[in-house]
């Protein structure tokens, strides 16, 4: 059980400095997740919370004690690699009970735990193979079978599931899931993937060009991104985001539409609007904001894709729910659901929603 | 939620570095300092020390004359013919015996890169010269070009290559063919080990891609084999030739560089200058000239490297 | 790979490789000939390929009458210890290059370089000079001292490329385990390393064994002599015994022929790991 603390962490490699005046909170038994474009500093952020990279300043604290200068080894914190990193020359028992070979354990309980963990992660009829005769999903297994073996204070993932198939990765996801809810201990997660973000994650922490950009919930990243950037990287498909001129009481876009937006306390200062697909109707031509011809419709059983190409401001992509008959060709007016909608300042900021301010 | 405190650290401020920095910090030089201390006393004390050796007069022989006599040695250096047919021959002789080394080992290497039966134990076997020790090699092929005990002169002469069998270690116009045929015999192993391990690191699917594409056997060898040894081709090359250079036992042993200085080479010239006549400020001055032209060599060849080698 | 090729080119390639067998093993038949050939026929039947007679006479005198044995026994401590202390101080170094980003690692990889590139006759006269002042002229233990440092740089690079090979992501997760640095070393890389660690070991034994200029400066006192040096005094000192000096050379063979053999396969091995990487 571990609360974490990161006071103004940053790092840097010699001159280039990857994460600066990182601060965070983490709650006992919370999971964050760590979300970002490559490069930009989730795995470096990670390996300071485990020890294995020098943390170039700020402090780092577990539990109110500060752990910059602790060894990994002291730490108690667990940790899945995405390469696994399973000793090779050790068969599934050996490599799930090495912690507690190197603290010593007495063997018959390093055998008793061993056999405890294979048998919640159906590992059981394995114990006395080799990794390199194990399949993908079953080395992923082994890994988590070493991390919980300890009982660690905290786990760390670096994108665990990323070598795995799409099916299997759904099923290692549930797994993750209901180790969080079985041991209720802190978890820091690192991903790709939007879908496992939102699934797991209490709160995700969201990191670009050495900073975090926001953190907050799934609902609150997804609903009340900071700014353009959050707004863009959260969600799929992506927002749509158009060059608009704030007025009174709405926005004005390039091709003359206003669009009323009563729920922003201010918009005299926008310079963009976003809407997410999702939050766009599909109406009869003449009947919505905007304008536009249906360049390509995916119809995806559920839902409806349609990519658009709008009169006067370019291209738009609208998902609609169920089906609807578009072709590609058609002409469509498209209405923008107004309380969805989202402005951004010309610094990317978004403009604060009404209710939050008051 | 993201809760800010006073920073206790302004960025860019030092402040007295962690135990954990210094753990970082001095660990690997822990683990590499037995090698750099003894490098340092060992070669490059020493290197040093003969480098200054060439701006000195110490020739045993000649004990009045000791001293600094600043470029002296390198001034009798450019006007000695001796050291202008060394140089010509070291040439020749770095050259053939790297091009035979590695033309033969690519082609070993590429032989030894399928399966067949035994062939374990072929590996082993062709392998096998380069665990001989020089000196012994070099009495072997003596030896072997020996027309009274060696079967080599017959057979030149039976191939019309030789008019009649003579010791071609005697004949100032082939003298050289001796110690670089024992050379490329003893290096052909080094390029076969190297490349082939290159080799086998070439993800197999790849040349089943280039098989699907249509590829000709040649063409896989041209576009995928050839780019993915150059790594290891243009270290070994430069490597190789770098030592063989340098190399002077072979050629010490089989025909002290005779007949005529035919097969002198710098480095054997640094030998005979050093231990012959002991005269040790000459001979660094020869060994510094080679090391000023090796180095030049080793720079131009990473040059290019850096230029064409992208994986 | 995959394999498609008609008979006829399956026979060039076994010719091929007859003939790189043939090259390879030829000189050391010749060796092994001379050494079995009796005295008086040496030079009447010089360039038959089989001799009409066969002995092992030579061998005989060399072992029982002649310092042969000790001379064995003295390159057999020095290119053993030379071996064994060459490969743990590369190993530590090839590590730290490996592993760690520090200040001066350009520079001292440079150094190492630039002990590969000037001719080592270069600096015999110095180690000479040295070695005399601290009056371990005639010792094995100098000998061990300067091959070490001789064959450090290449092995260095050696051990790099094989401790590249290993991924980083192990000893991470050994240290995540509980493990100091040097405990993931030693339970997790070093038997991972094993094939390079062998290979390392062969390759600076070889080496050793059949260095001969600086054992001939630094030695010469009959009992500290090695095999190299004690071979040339078969040409010296006893009249040129060719039979004999060649029985010499056969067994001075033996045990580095035997030791390459064993660790040629790991060399090839262990360079395939790293080359990954270039
Ligand atoms: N050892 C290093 N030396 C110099 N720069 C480094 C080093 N390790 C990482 N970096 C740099 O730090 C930045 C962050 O790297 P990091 O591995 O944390 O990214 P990441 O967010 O995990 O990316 P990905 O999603 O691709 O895994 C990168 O720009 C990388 O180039
Ligand atoms: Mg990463």
């Amino acid at each position: 059980m571990a609360r974490m603390e990161l006071r103004n962490v940053r790092k840097s490699y010699g001159s280039v400095e990857v994460l600066r005046d990182i601060d965070l909170d983490i709650d006992d038994g919370e999971f964050i997740v760590l979300v970002g474009p490559s490069g930009c500093g989730k795995s470096t952020l990670l390996r300071m919370i485990a020890g294995l990279e020098p943390i170039s300043g700020g402090d780092f604290l577990i539990d109110g004690e500060r752990m910059n200068d602790v060894r990994p080894r002291d730490r108690d914190i667990a940790m899945v690699f995405q390469s696994y990193a399973l000793y090779p020359h050790m068969d599934v028992a050996r490599n799930m009970g090495f912690s507690m070979e190197i603290r010593g354990a007495p063997a018959e309980e390093r055998a008793r735990r061993v056999a405890e963990a294979a048998r919640t992660l159906g590992l059981d009829t394995l114990l006395q193979r080799l990794p390199k005769e194990l399949s993908g999903g079953q080395r992923q297994r082994v890994a988590m079978g070493r991390a919980i073996i300890r009982d660690p204070r905290a786990f760390l993932f670096d994108e665990p599931l990323s070598n795995l198939d799409a099916a299997l990765r759904v099923e290692m996801r549930l797994e993750i899931a209901r180790l969080h809810q079985r041991l209720g201990t802190t978890m820091i997660y690192v991903t790709h993937d939007q879908v496992e973000a939102l699934t797991l994650a209490d709160r995700i922490v969201v990191l670009d060009g050495g900073d975090i950009q926001q953190v907050g919930s799934p609902l609150d990243l997804y609903e009340r991104p900071a700014n353009r950037f959050v707004a863009r990287f959260i969600g799929s498909p992506t927002m749509n985001v158009v060059p608009a001129t704030g007025a009174a009481g709405g926005v004005r876009l390039a091709d003359g539409a206003r669009i009323a937006l009563p729920h922003l306390g201010d918009a005299g200062n926008a310079v963009e609007l976003g809407i997410r697909p999702e939050h766009i109707d599909v109406v009869g031509a003449g009947a919505g904001d905007l304008e536009a011809t249906a360049e390509l419709v995916e119809h995806l059983g559920s839902d409806t894709n349609v990519y658009a190409q709008v009169d006067g401001l370019g291209p738009m992509m609208v998902r609609v729910h169920g089906n609807i008959a578009a072709r590609a060709g058609d002409r469509l007016g498209l209405k923008i659901q107004a309380r969805n909608a989202h402005v951004f300042a010309a610094d990317g900021t978004a403009l604060r929603r009404a209710e939050r301010s008051a | 939620m993201n809760v800010r405190t006073p920073t206790t650290v302004a960025p860019g401020e030092t402040r007295a570095r962690s135990p954990l920095y210094w753990r970082y910090a001095v660990e690997p030089f822990v683990y590499l300092s037995p090698a750099v201390i003894l490098i340092t006393l060992v070669m490059l004390v020493p290197l040093v020390v003969g480098i200054s050796y060439s701006f000195q007069s110490i020739a045993i022989l000649n004990p009045l004359k000791t001293g600094w006599v600043g470029f002296d040695n390198y001034a009798a250096l450019w006007s000695d013919g001796k050291f202008w047919t060394a140089l010509g021959n070291t040439l020749w002789w770095t050259v053939a015996s790297v091009t035979l080394q590695f033309g033969l080992g690519l082609g070993l290497a590429l032989l030894l890169n399928r399966h067949f039966h035994f062939r374990r134990i072929v590996q082993a076997l062709v392998f096998l010269p380069w665990a001989v020790p020089t000196f012994l090699s070099a009495l072997t092929w003596a030896w072997l070009f020996n027309p009274v005990i060696g079967p080599i002169p017959h057979w030149l002469a039976a191939l019309g290559i030789l008019a009649e069998p003579e010791n071609i270690l005697g004949d100032p116009d082939l003298a050289m063919w001796g110690p670089i045929a024992a050379n490329v015999w003893f290096g052909i192993p080094f390029f076969a080990i190297t490349l082939l391990a290159a080799l086998q690191s070439i993800p197999g699917d790849l040349y089943e891609a280039a098989e699907m594409d249509g590829a000709s056997a040649w063409q896989c060898f041209t576009k995928i084999t050839l780019p993915f040894l150059a790594p290891m081709i243009a270290i070994t090359v430069m490597l190789r030739t770098i030592w063989i250079a340098n190399f002077a036992d072979l050629i010490f042993v089989m025909t002290g560089g005779g007949p005529a200085n035919a097969t002198q080479i710098l480095s054997s010239y640094v030998f005979t200058t050093a231990f012959r006549k002991l005269d040790f400020g000459y001979a660094s001055a020869i060994a510094v000239a080679l090391l000023g032209l090796l180095l030049v060599y080793a720079a131009i060849l990473l040059k290019i490297r850096q230029k064409f080698v992208k994986i | 790979m995959t394999t498609r090729s008609s008979p006829l080119l399956s026979a060039a390639r076994y010719l091929a490789l007859a003939l790189y067998l043939g090259f390879a093993l030829f000189p050391l038949y010749w060796l092994l000939k001379i050494a079995l050939t009796p005295d008086q026929l040496i030079y009447t039947e010089g360039t038959r390929m089989l001799p009409t007679l066969t002995t092992l006479e030579n061998f005989r005198t060399v072992v029982f009458q002649t310092p042969f044995l000790s001379y064995f026994r003295n390159s057999l401590v020095v290119s053993l210890g030379t071996a064994a202390v060459t490969t743990l101080i590369a190993a530590g170094a090839g590590y730290a290059f490996s592993r760690f980003r520090f200040r001066g690692k350009k520079l001292i990889i440079g150094l190492m370089l630039v002990t590969q590139m000037f001719p080592l006759l270069m600096i015999i006269a110095p180690i000479y000079k040295m070695v005399a002042a601290l009056g371990m002229l005639n010792s094995l233990t100098s000998l061990i001292i300067v091959y070490t440092a001789f064959n450090i740089p290449f092995a260095t690079f050696l051990m790099q490329s094989f401790f590249d090979g290993i991924p980083r992501d192990l000893e991470e997760a050994a240290m995540m385990d509980g493990c100091t640095r040097f405990q993931a070393l030693r339970k997790v890389v070093f038997p991972l390393t094993l094939p390079g660690l062998g290979a390392t070991l062969g390759f600076v034994f070889t080496a050793a064994w059949s260095e001969l200029l600086f054992a001939l400066m630094l030695i010469n006192s009959n009992e500290t002599m090695t095999f190299p040096v004690g071979l040339l005094t078969f040409v010296s000192k006893f009249s040129v015994d060719w039979g004999q000096m060649m029985a010499a050379g056969v067994l001075a063979l033996i045990p580095s022929c035997i030791f390459f053999i064993f660790i040629q396969r790991y060399l090839v091995q262990g360079l395939t790991s790293g080359a990954v990487k270039g």
